[in-house]
């Protein structure tokens, strides 16, 4: 069964554009107000080296989820021997999978 | 247009999120036993949500004239009490033949700990014990990935699973080809923040196909929508799918995984609207 959406490419955009737009504008917000506050924090943070690589991956174009969410995930296969905490972070810490504490803020 | 929504935590909603699901096609929902946002103190406080998921929320669903299924389990969130697990895992075969009672579920992981490996692989072994189906949680964010691998592992290590009566739920686009290569049921669910967007569903149906893949809102005590699915329906609808692929995916997918167990059956009147 061909599932694939029925719109046209200039279809997609005009039905899309702006709201995608808007979620730029957030992310960019986002950025500045962080900066805002301590323009080196994000270089510290894991979650925010991650997030940075995702924005710079997004424009190498193609299978962007896809490398985006491989980019934030656990790439290890060994369980954990203990429960550190209830929930995730949102990103993995390669730092800490090497042995830096920096990256932990 | 109406559906059903696989995994719907109703205990922690209103009745006007019930009255919200009826008025935009819900005919049924399953609830599979998770978490509670805190720990719970002992296997009694298990017991007594085992009773309201089988008792008390039928009837309460029953009200809206929506059909209420569930699932028992010690869910992935506690399951790395190895001392706690065992003692629910030995209280939970009584409510097995309950009439709403479908499997075992939500069972699975979260942050891949070696203990929640264990229970989860006990509780996998209940399942086949008692031959009933079996409904997975996949963990969140940067767990997803190892978590999926090693629950499919761990199923595929049982070589009499019967691969269509289980259901890995919370896939997305970097989980969902394994789940469902290697024959299982993939869930998506929809959520506002960390699982799978309306729209990215859309994606996930138009790039691998409906074959297989149910859609739920897996509302719960935390930022969720009851009524997810109608909004998946409204996303379909917007890409102008046609409505036969949407039924496919909302109402007849769910209905031939479900009924991988004898006791589910939709309701007469609801059979023969979707028949006409």
């Amino acid at each position: 069964m061909d599932s694939r959406s029925p719109l046209s490419p200039r279809e997609i955009v005009d039905e899309y554009f702006i709201e995608n737009r808007t979620r730029l504008l957030e992310i960019a917000a986002f950025l500045d107000r962080l900066d805002g506050n301590d323009s080196g924090f994000a270089a510290r943070d894991f979650r925010m080296q991650a997030f940075t690589e995702a924005l710079e991956s997004i424009a190498a174009g193609s299978d962007r989820v896809d490398r985006l969410l491989m980019l934030f995930s656990d790439p290890t296969t060994d369980p954990l021997g203990a429960l550190d905490r209830k929930s995730a972070f949102g990103a993995y810490d390669r730092g800490k999978a090497q042995g830096s504490g920096e990256a932990r803020q | 247009m109406n559906y059903i929504d696989h995994h719907a935590h109703m205990v922690s909603r209103t009745t006007d999120d019930y009255q919200q699901l009826a008025l935009t096609g819900c005919v049924a929902v399953t609830e599979p036993a998770f978490w509670a946002g805190w720990d719970r103190s002992g296997a009694d406080g298990f017991e007594d949500y085992f009773r309201q998921l089988t008792e008390f929320e039928p009837a309460r669903a029953a009200q809206y004239r929506i059909q209420h299924y569930t699932w028992m389990a010690m869910n992935p969130k506690e399951a790395d009490d190895r001392v706690l697990s065992r003692e629910v895992l030995a209280r939970i075969p009584k409510f097995l033949d309950r009439p709403t009672v479908l499997g075992i579920g939500e069972i699975g992981l979260n942050r891949v700990t070696r203990n929640e490996i264990e229970t989860y692989t006990e509780q996998v072994e209940l399942a086949l014990a008692h031959r009933q189906m079996i409904l997975i949680h996949t963990p969140h964010l940067e767990d997803k990935l190892k978590g999926t691998r090693i629950s499919v592992d761990v199923l595929n290590s049982f070589p009499t699973i019967e691969r269509e009566r289980v259901m890995v739920d919370h896939a997305e686009e970097h989980t969902l080809r394994p789940i469902l290569d290697n024959g299982y049921w993939a869930g998506l669910t929809l959520y506002p923040q960390t699982k799978v967007s309306a729209a990215r569903a859309a994606d996930m149906i138009e790039r691998f196909g409906p074959e297989r893949i149910c859609i739920a809102g897996a509302c719960d005590w935390g930022p969720s929508d009851p009524i997810a699915v109608p909004r998946f329906i409204m996303e379909m609808r917007r890409r102008r799918h046609p409505e036969e692929r949407i039924h496919r995916v909302v109402f007849d997918n769910p209905v031939q995984f479900l009924s991988g167990s004898p006791k589910f059956r939709i309701r007469r009147d609801v059979a023969q609207e979707v028949a006409r």
